[in-house]
C-alpha cells in the first residue's frame, strides 16, 4: 500500500497529518514528520501535500552510495539507519523534495506509508491505495 | 512543568541596539501557564506606567500555551501592548500559523522593544534573529505584496508565519491592525500602529522541533479524544460550512443586527450579504489555522472586468466572516456584495482594523447625514449609506489625512465625536468600537467591562440570547454570569485555545491534556488562575485609568430596541456596580 495525495485542491493547510506522522513516531511536535504542507505561493493559492509517492524506480535509492535505502515491497523506500552516513545525495535527487531530514541524527527522514496520517485529514486529501506499477511506454 | 519544555524560553527583542536575548522563565508559565497570562504578567514587567504607546518602552508580547502544537485547536497567539487606541491595555488574539510557528521555533513568549532608526523586519527561525533592513518595504501599497516579498525572500515554508503591517500601520492610525498569512489579524486595538512606530515592518517566524510529553502512550489517546471530539462537533461543522457569517440571517431575524450606525437593528438586504450568499456566490477557498482540523476561514473569489479593455479580469481573493460583514455591510447599509469586497480588499491592505473602520465610517455618514459634518471637512466626499465607491475613497484618506478631520477619524470614534459632537452615536465602549451584536444588555455591558471591549471577552450576546430564551436575570446574576465567562476565558486564552472549541476544552478535558504537558492542575486550579488573570488585566487597566466611576454609554444603544428589548439605563448601571463591586472587592486588586 502506498500513501496517495488523492486532491490537494481539498486540503485546508491545516497541517493535522504533520502532526500525525511525528505523533506515530511516538514524538509531540513537527521535527519528525515526513509529510509537508506549505502554500503554493500564498494561502489564496492553495496548498501543495508533500510526501513520498512510491517511485517505481526511486531515483533516491539509486544515488545512495552506502546502499541504506532498499526499495520496500508496496511502494517506497526503506532507510537503514546504519549504513546511511547522511551524504544527503537522496534529498537531491528527490524532485518533489519528499525527503525530509532529521537534523539531531542527520539522516533523511521518508515515508513508510504506514497511512496513519490518513485517519487524521479531515477532509479526504490523503487516502491509502495499492500500488500498480506505471507502465513505461 | 517539563523542565525541557522550551516554552519557558523567552525571547527579548531590542529594536533600538539591534540585539537579542532569551531567559528561562518557568516561573512565569507554571503560575501563568502562557497565552494572555503570560502576556498580563510580561505586560506589567515591561510597560513602564503611563507610557506613550508609541515610545520606545512600549512592549510587544506575543505569548504561546503549554498545549500549543501538542494538541488540536491550541493554535491561538496572544499579543498585549499598551493600545494607543484607547491608551490602555491592548490584547489582541490571531491564529493562522502564528502560535504554531513562535512554538516551533524554541518560544513561550516573545517581548519587542526599542524602536529602529530604520524600518526594519525581524527573521526568526529557531534560535537565530536577523535585523533584516524594510526600507524597500516602507509605503508598499499592499500588505499583500509585503508578505509575498517576505515568503520569497526567507525559508521555512508551511512552518512560519508572516505578520506585516500596512500603510494604516506605518501613518499610526491608532486602529492599524497586524496581519498575518494574508486572512488572519491582530485585529483591535492598534497593535499595527505600535509596529509602526517602532519602524517595525514585519515579524516572520519559523521553527521545527520536537515536544516533550509526559505519558507519550496516554498523550496519543487523549489527542485521539480531542481530535475525534473537534471532527465530529455539530458547533465546528458549523464554522466549516459557512463559517461566522452563518450568523447574519438568525441575528437578523431576532433583530440584533446593528444596522446603519444602530438606527436600525435589521437590515432589509441582510439576504444579500448572509452567510449563505457569499458561500454559493463568493466563496473560493477555505483555509485553516496550523493544527486545527476545522478550516473556517471563508475566502471570497471576486472576478472584476478592467473597464480599458475588453476580456481582461483580475480575480482577488478576500476573507469574510461575520464581523467585517457586519461593520462594513448593514452597518453601511450595504447591500451590495461586491462592493463590500472590494471595500474589504482596500482595508486588508492597509492594514486596518475591520470592525473600527465601519463603525468609524458609519458614524461618518450619519455625521454628515445630520449636517454635522460637511463637504469642507470631507473634502468634498458625499458619504451615503450603501455607497462603497465612496466609502473606499473615505478610508484612503483616512490613510492620507490631508486635513484635520480625516486625523481625527484616523483616531477612532471616540475621539472625533468628541471633536465635532455626534457622540451619542458614536458607538465605542471603552474607547473601542463596538462588534456586531445588539443582543440586549448584556452584550453592551460585555463591550463596556470586557478587559479588552471585545465580545469574546464574555460573550454577552449569547447571555442575551440564553435570556430570550429562559427570562431576564437580575442586575447580580448577570454581572456573576459575565464575570464567570471572562474568568474562565482566560483560561482559555492562556491555553490559546481558539474560543470556537470552548465546548471541547471543558475543564476536565483542560486538566487531563495540561497533565500530559507537566502541568497538574484541577479543574478548581484552573478557576483560580482565570480569577488571578483576570485581576491581573484590571490592574493593569486602573493603573492606566481604566474606571468603571466614569463611562460612556452611546445614547444610540437606547434608542434602537435590541433582540431582547429596549435597553433601560438604570438596570445597565446597576449590573456595572455589581461588577465594579466584584472586580474591587477588598484586596483583589493587590494580591496578585
Amino acid at each position: 500500500m502506498r500513501l496517495a495525495v488523492a486532491d490537494p485542491e481539498r486540503c485546508v493547510g491545516c497541517q493535522s497529518c504533520m502532526f500525525a506522522c511525528s505523533r506515530r513516531q511516538g514524538e509531540a511536535g513537527l521535527a519528525k514528520t515526513c509529510i509537508g504542507v506549505r502554500s503554493i505561493g500564498g494561502m489564496e493559492r492553495g496548498f501543495t501535500v508533500i510526501v513520498c509517492r512510491a517511485c517505481d524506480d526511486p531515483p533516491c535509492a539509486k544515488v545512495c552510495p552506502t546502499g541504506a535505502l532498499r526499495i520496500r515491497d508496496g511502494g517506497g523506500v526503506h532507510l537503514n539507519t546504519t549504513k546511511c552516513i547522511g551524504c544527503g545525495n537522496c534529498c537531491d535527487a528527490c524532485l518533489i523534495g519528499a525527503i525530509f531530514w532529521d537534523d539531531e541524527i542527520n539522516k533523511p527522514m521518508i515515508c513508510v506509508h504506514c497511512g496513519y496520517c490518513v485517519k487524521f485529514c479531515p477532509h479526504g486529501v490523503l487516502r491509502l491505495e495499492k500500488k500498480e506499477a506505471l507502465e513505461y511506454a | 512543568m517539563l523542565r525541557d519544555d522550551t516554552l519557558a524560553n523567552v525571547l527579548y527583542i531590542d529594536l533600538s541596539k539591534k540585539h537579542f536575548w532569551i531567559e528561562e522563565r518557568q516561573d512565569l508559565f507554571e503560575k501563568h501557564l502562557g497565552g494572555a497570562g503570560a502576556a498580563i504578567q510580561l505586560l506589567q514587567e515591561e510597560c513602564p506606567e503611563g507610557c506613550d504607546a508609541f515610545g520606545a518602552e512600549n512592549p510587544i508580547i506575543f505569548a504561546v500555551g503549554p498545549l500549543t502544537a501538542l494538541f488540536p485547536l491550541a493554535s491561538k497567539t496572544v499579543a498585549m501592548f499598551k493600545s494607543p487606541h484607547t491608551n490602555n491595555l491592548g490584547e489582541s488574539h490571531c491564529g493562522g500559523r502564528n502560535a504554531i510557528a513562535i512554538r516551533m521555533a524554541g518560544y513561550g513568549a516573545i517581548v519587542i522593544k526599542g524602536i529602529s532608526d530604520i524600518p526594519l523586519y525581524l527573521a526568526i527561525h529557531g534560535n537565530q534573529v536577523y535585523f533584516r533592513d524594510a526600507s524597500s518595504l516602507w509605503g508598499m501599497e499592499s500588505s499583500l505584496t509585503v508578505g509575498r516579498i517576505i515568503r520569497e525572500n526567507e525559508p521555512g515554508a508551511g512552518l512560519r508565519t508572516i505578520m506585516r503591517i500596512g500603510k494604516a500601520g506605518e501613518k499610526l492610525i491608532s486602529y492599524a491592525c497586524v496581519i498575518t498569512e494574508t486572512y488572519r489579524h491582530f485585529g483591535r486595538l492598534g497593535m499595527g500602529a505600535v509596529f509602526g512606530s517602532k519602524k517595525l515592518k514585519a515579524v516572520v517566524i519559523s521553527g521545527k522541533r520536537s515536544l516533550p510529553v509526559s505519558d507519550r502512550k496516554q498523550y496519543r489517546k487523549v489527542y485521539d479524544e480531542i481530535y475525534q471530539m473537534a471532527v465530529a462537533s455539530p458547533v465546528m461543522k458549523k464554522y466549516h460550512d459557512l463559517g461566522t457569517a452563518e450568523n447574519v440571517l438568525p441575528l437578523n431575524e431576532l433583530g440584533g443586527l446593528p444596522t446603519r450606525n444602530l438606527k436600525e437593528a435589521r437590515f432589509e438586504s441582510a439576504s444579500e450579504i448572509s452567510g449563505e450568499t457569499f458561500a454559493e456566490q463568493y466563496l473560493g477557498r477555505r483555509l485553516a489555522c496550523s493544527h486545527c482540523p476545522v478550516g473556517c476561514i471563508h475566502i471570497a473569489a471576486l472576478r472584476e472586468p478592467y473597464v480599458d479593455e475588453a476580456y481582461f479580469y483580475k480575480t482577488s481573493m478576500i476573507s469574510y466572516d461575520y464581523e467585517p460583514i457586519y461593520a462594513l455591510g448593514s452597518m453601511l447599509g450595504g447591500s451590495d456584495a461586491k462592493g463590500f469586497l472590494k471595500l474589504m480588499d482596500r482595508v486588508e491592505a492597509w492594514g486596518l482594523d475591520v470592525m473600527s473602520t465601519g463603525v468609524i465610517l458609519a458614524w461618518a455618514t450619519e455625521a454628515q447625514e445630520r449636517g454635522l459634518i460637511s463637504e469642507k471637512e470631507t473634502v468634498g466626499i458625499n458619504l451615503s449609506w450603501g455607497d462603497y465607491t465612496t466609502y473606499i475613497d473615505t478610508v484612503r484618506l483616512i490613510i492620507e489625512q490631508p486635513n484635520e478631520f480625516y486625523k481625527a477619524l484616523a483616531q477612532g470614534v471616540e475621539y472625533v465625536s468628541s471633536l465635532y459632537g455626534g457622540e451619542d452615536y458614536a458607538l465605542a465602549f471603552g474607547g473601542n468600537e463596538m462588534p456586531g451584536y445588539h443582543t440586549g444588555p448584556a452584550a453592551h455591558i460585555g463591550f463596556l467591562i470586557g478587559a479588552r471591549h471585545s465580545h469574546l471577552d464574555n460573550a454577552g450576546y449569547s447571555v442575551d440570547q440564553k435570556v430570550l430564551a429562559e427570562g431576564q436575570l437580575s442586575p447580580e446574576e448577570l454581572a456573576e454570569t459575565l464575570l464567570a465567562e471572562e474568568r474562565w476565558r482566560q483560561i482559555l486564552s492562556s491555553l490559546v485555545i481558539c474560543f470556537f472549541a470552548r465546548g471541547i476544552y471543558k475543564p476536565d478535558i483542560a486538566s487531563k491534556a495540561l497533565h500530559l504537558a507537566g502541568f497538574d492542575l484541577a479543574p478548581e486550579d484552573l478557576n483560580r488562575i482565570g480569577e488571578e488573570i483576570h485581576q491581573g488585566k484590571y490592574r493593569f487597566k486602573t493603573r492606566e485609568g481604566f474606571s468603571l466611576d466614569k463611562f460612556r454609554l452611546p445614547k444610540r444603544i437606547f434608542e434602537t430596541p435590541s433582540l431582547v428589548s429596549e435597553l433601560d439605563e438604570r438596570f445597565i448601571r446597576e449590573t456595572v456596580e455589581h461588577i465594579k463591586k466584584a472586580l474591587f472587592k477588598e484586596g483583589a486588586q493587590n494580591d496578585i
